[in-house]
């Protein structure tokens, strides 16, 4: 009797389980994993004329026999061809490029004001740490967007520049790498922003208290003590806006030239202009395979971080 | 305290409220309880006591339902509750944490397992209101958990969980987070609250004074097993291990090799005068290593040797000591080192504790001359056994022990508050004599920290019952310890 | 140590002028009479006027606001099972593929996600449309609704569920009246994040819709690709707007929950002390 109550438990316990963990296990599965697999198969896959344009396509009503057909006909064809036209290489260097130039500029225009907030008053924080999150509520597309009346030639800069006589004929900013970086720079700040001052926030003040009192200068303090203290945090900063800017799209198509190489825009023309699927998925195959090595120290980079607090 | 004695575990008639039945739990590897059966009764206040990570919330956490056992059963009423989910069982638990609701007021979290049972609204109301009354919280129904104090909050967490008058109440370590004085007043609170409601309380803790405070039997456990389960009194003054002697309150642990004692009285009577009769060579041979600071052991042994001094000399007072010193001493030279020499046992003796058998008999009345003890029976005993320590050392005299142990190694565990101190010897079966190095000093006792001569320390406690002038002992003083023969307690190693 | 500082004013000053001016200016130009950007030709809102005239904006809005609401609330529901999987079910066959697979979208470049559903649909022969992007929007944002539910559920203390058991409660009323209560905040605030980057994204949208499903990001992209529009700077100040609004609203409604039981934690302490 007593073991009939238990098995009732436990097989209630057990399906109610089952149920939570299936849900979204099979939603994932279904709408992540597999369409990842099919990106895999056709980057391996020929492109054909009839719709789908890709093949071979897996006939499952042949059996066996179409299983082996499907996987006679995968091949890395699309991956050589990557490799021989210089256009996708030099967008993924192009790519990693601008993301690790924009991560510097970032970094370097993010920590100022990190460290700035966490040495405001107790009683501002809260609301300058609002006015940084603010922005990603709002439409990335906009803040995009409102560089565009900025930065064109006859925007708001050039006008304003013009008229203090500092230039005489306008910038060209408009088009090129440099509003690229700016965009990156805009946008992704708060990323920046806000690990920084986490740390920053954490470090207990008599640490420089008691740097100074061991005959640190203001400067030597900062240098010696604050900096490596928010290493943690300018990491994960770093990575925070590096690994999502690789794989950008709206900022090139919008504040960059046709000059302006960045594998997001490939993909998507390969995709929607050139109607190459297969190409396309090669694109992405290697894309996720270059930004696995960042997520990667990331990851362990945030472990570090969890386990050096506790 | 309605019955004379509440002892419902004497009573083979009587049904456990609770029985572990040889449970054993695991996790992965990790043993947590090891095989473990136990009885609780109906109207106990039974405590599970232990250092963390002995397995005591885990069994409470199996009673509660939160874990199955691996092996075994746990019964309640006589029917086998594994498996039972926690919210189908009559058993309640006020949590460490409290576990109060914190988006509920008081009374909603009184109210909440009430609510779970379906009754009607008029009777959930009355239910919870004579809850807040039992609790004195009437104050405070609408309030918040976050806005009432920690003692507040322990008695709602208390209120809670009684409200649906559950067969047995498991309180995990329920006063753990309120400050000492607090603490000891809701001691007796919840007492009082368990003998008003008649539930069955199982409280887990790991503080010694609260488990003796509380409960009518203490189990003491240690790494998944019970090491013993008794009363509060018998645990302090008759523990079976060292383990849990050590672990609860504060003890001497003493350990030698057991010898047996003769049963006939004339011989035990000549043991206990052994160790308390001095000689001069034997005490030589001791001394030095309790030479006083001031004084080198050449010096000291030199004098000893000078003057043989009657053992059983009568003791200066305070004011033949005054007198010496302030009006002698200039005159006749310095008394103390012989003083010091008094206790140690002399050759003679020394064999008749060796061998007890073939010692001639001796006055009883002889070694003992304070009429103080002489009323005191176990003083006089024979048998038990002795216990050789250290070299150099009288063997401690234990007329309880089992003679059985003989040649066995042996603890004699022993309570500070039976060692007496004194700046003279004393009339007592056991005399050791020492350095004070620490005293701690806590108001109503002292507890003294004395070295012996062989390095050891033993504590002695003396109750302060006068005011600070009669305190003469101090650090770095030649002191006496004693003990009578029954004052320990010996424990097989 | 904590002065006042020239420095930290200075950046300060100047990093919020940088992350606020553009915004500024783009509400601004959108009251400009003139469709050029940097000509102030007077104040007028014919531009909003216009934009709520145009009958494909409003059709657009509507979408996005459709296929938010949707994504937003299944997504809420199955990333807080997905959290309470992460943090409370143990272990079980899998387990690193699926912490692997709600962490992945978080990294993990749009255009690729929308390549692969994409390519899923078009396999299955699913017509695009709303339903699809609500499908595609569901999944991404679900792992960012696991992610802040789960590092909430993490810190939250297993003894109140605990302790509704012990009263009497079965599971799942120790969820509801218990769990779910406690954690809400954390559980709105993910439903607010999957609702915006819903009404966010571009990207995913493009490659996962069908003809009749255009979402607003898709309408204002192909409208800014050629340059600037005052219409669209117009209908930036309104998106501005209301999230400025519900912003600052959340927060002071937050920040007097947070006065009032500071002072109700006072009353307390003085009511006992």
């Amino acid at each position: 009797m007593s073991g009939d109550g238990l098995d009732t438990r436990h097989r209630g316990e057990a399906l109610r389980k089952a149920v939570l963990i299936a849900v979204p296990y099979l939603w994932l599965v279904a709408l992540f994993l597999v369409p990842f697999f099919i990106v895999l198969k056709i980057s391996l896959s020929d492109i054909a004329l009839a719709r789908p344009p890709y093949m071979p396509q897996l006939d499952l009503s042949a059996g066996l026999a179409g299983l082996r057909d499907f996987f006679a006909g995968l091949d890395f064809e699309n991956f050589v061809f990557l490799t021989e036209d210089s256009l996708y290489w030099k967008a993924y260097l192009s790519s990693l490029q601008i993301a690790a130039v924009s991560t510097i500029i970032t970094l370097l225009v993010g920590y100022p004001i990190a460290y700035g907030m966490a040495r405001a008053a107790p009683e501002w924080r809260p609301t300058l740490l609002m006015l940084v999150i603010l922005p990603f509520w709002t439409s990335f597309l906009i803040r995009v967007y409102s560089w565009m009346g900025i930065l064109s030639n006859e925007g708001t800069l050039n006008s304003v520049l013009l008229w203090l006589g500092v230039i005489d004929v306008p910038l060209q900013i408009m088009n090129t790498n440099i509003a690229v970086y700016i965009g990156v720079v805009y946008t992704y700040l708060p990323f920046m922003i806000l690990p920084i001052y986490a740390t920053l926030d954490k470090m207990d003040s008599s640490l420089l208290e008691a740097a100074e009192d061991l005959g640190c200068s203001r400067t030597e303090a900062f240098w010696l003590v604050t900096l490596p203290l928010s290493k943690g945090g300018i990491i994960a900063g770093c990575f925070l806006v590096f690994i999502p800017t690789i794989g950008e799209f709206v900022i090139p198509t919008l504040l960059g030239g046709s000059d302006t190489l960045m594998i997001g825009k490939v993909l998507w023309e390969e995709f929607f202009s050139n109607r190459d699927w297969p190409v396309a998925s090669a694109v992405a195959v290697v894309l996720l395979m270059i930004l696995i090595i960042p997520i990667v120290l990331f990851q362990r980079n945030e472990q570090k971080q969890r386990e050096a607090e506790g | 305290m309605a019955q004379t004695v509440f002892a419902p575990w004497e009573d083979p008639e009587e049904k456990p409220l609770i029985e572990f039945r040889n449970v054993t739990k695991r996790f992965g590897e990790f043993v947590a309880i090891d095989d473990l059966s136990l009885a609780i009764y109906s109207k106990e206040f039974f405590a599970l006591l232990g250092p963390s990570g002995c397995g005591k919330t885990t069994m409470m956490r199996m009673l509660a339902g939160f874990e199955d056992p691996s092996e075994g059963a746990i019964l309640l009423d006589g029917r086998d509750i594994s498996g039972v989910p926690p919210n189908r069982r009559a058993v309640n638990m006020m949590f460490q944490s409290y576990a109060l609701f914190p988006h509920l007021s008081v009374w909603d979290n009184i109210a909440f397992g009430l609510k779970r049972e379906g009754q009607p609204k008029d009777k959930i109301a009355a239910r919870v209101d004579e809850m807040l009354r039992l609790t004195r919280l009437n104050k405070f129904a609408t309030r918040k958990p976050h806005q009432i104090s920690g003692g507040q909050r322990q008695r709602v967490a208390l209120a809670r969980s009684l409200a649906k008058a559950p067969k047995l109440l498991l309180l995990d370590e329920p006063l753990g987070a309120l400050d000492r004085k607090l603490r000891e007043e809701t001691q007796f609170e919840l007492m009082d609250i368990q003998e008003k409601t008649g539930t069955t309380f199982v409280i887990v803790t790991h503080d010694q004074e609260e488990a003796m405070t509380v409960a009518s039997r203490v189990a003491v456990m240690d790494e998944g097993r019970i090491v013993q389960v008794a009363t509060p009194s018998v645990i302090y003054e008759a523990p079976i291990s060292v383990y849990v002697a050590d672990f609860i309150g504060d003890v001497n642990l003493v350990r030698g090799t057991a010898r047996a004692r003769p049963e006939t009285p004339s011989v035990a009577a000549e043991a206990v005068a052994g160790p308390t009769a001095p000689e001069p060579a034997a005490a030589a041979a001791v001394a030095p290593n309790l030479a006083a600071p001031e004084q080198t052991a050449s010096e000291r042994s030199a004098a000893e040797a000078a003057l043989p001094v009657d053992p059983r000399a009568p003791q200066p007072n305070a004011l033949g000591e005054w007198l010496h010193d302030k009006v002698l001493f200039p005159i006749l030279g310095r008394r103390k080192p012989q003083q010091k020499l008094l206790p140690a046992p002399s050759p003679q003796e020394r064999a008749t504790s060796d061998r007890p058998q073939t010692a001639p008999p001796r006055d009883a009345a002889q070694a003992k001359p304070a009429p103080a003890h002489a009323d005191d029976p176990d003083a006089l005993a024979g048998g038990g056994i002795v216990i050789d320590w250290a070299e150099g050392q009288p063997p401690v005299i234990a007329t309880n022990g089992d003679a059985a142990l003989d040649g066995k190694p042996v603890v004699l565990a022993l309570r500070p508050e039976k060692v007496s101190i004194g700046k003279a010897a004393l009339d007592m079966p056991n005399t050791l004599r020492g350095k004070v190095i620490d005293i701690a000093y806590l108001g109503n006792i002292s507890t003294y920290h004395v070295q012996l001569a062989d390095g050891s320390m033993i504590k002695a406690q003396t109750a302060n019952t006068r005011r600070l002038s009669r305190r003469d002992i101090t650090w770095e003083d030649e002191v006496w310890v004693g003990f009578s023969a029954t004052a320990g307690v010996v424990l097989e190693e | 140590m904590r002065g006042f500082s020239w420095f930290n004013v200075t950046s300060l000053t100047l990093g919020f002028a940088f992350l606020y001016l553009p915004m500024i200016l783009l509400v601004f130009y959108s009251f400009n009479e003139s469709r050029l950007v940097t000509v102030w030709a007077g104040f007028s809102t014919k531009w909003y006027g216009e934009l709520l005239r145009d009958a494909e904006f409003l059709d657009a809005a509507w979408v996005t606001l459709k296929v938010a609401v949707l994504s937003s609330t299944i997504a809420t529901v199955l990333g807080t099972m997905a959290a309470h999987v992460l943090i409370r079910a143990g272990r079980f066959p899998g387990r690193t593929l699926f912490s692997g697979m709600i962490y992945a979208p978080l990294v993990m470049p749009e255009v690729i996600t929308g390549l692969s559903l994409l390519l899923l649909f078009i396999g299955l022969n699913i017509d695009r449309g709303v339903f699809t992007v609500v499908l595609a929007h569901t999944t991404f944002s679900m792992c960012y609704v696991s992610v802040v539910v789960s590092s909430r559920l993490a810190t939250f203390d297993r003894a109140l569920e605990e302790a509704a058991l012990d009263l009497g409660a079965s599971p799942f009323q120790a969820f509801r009246l218990v769990t779910l209560p406690i954690i809400a905040p954390a559980v709105i605030s993910g439903w607010l994040l999957a609702f915006t980057l819903s009404l966010d994204d571009l990207v995913i949208a493009s490659f996962t819709t069908g003809p009749g499903a255009t979402t607003l990001p898709i309408k204002i992209f192909s409208a800014v690709r050629l340059g600037v529009s005052p219409q669209i700077n117009a209908l930036s100040t309104l998106m501005i707007a209301i999230v400025a609004v519900g912003v600052i609203t959340a927060s002071l409604i937050s920040k007097r929950g947070a006065i009032r039981q500071a002072r109700e934690e006072q009353a307390g302490l003085r009511a006992t002390g």
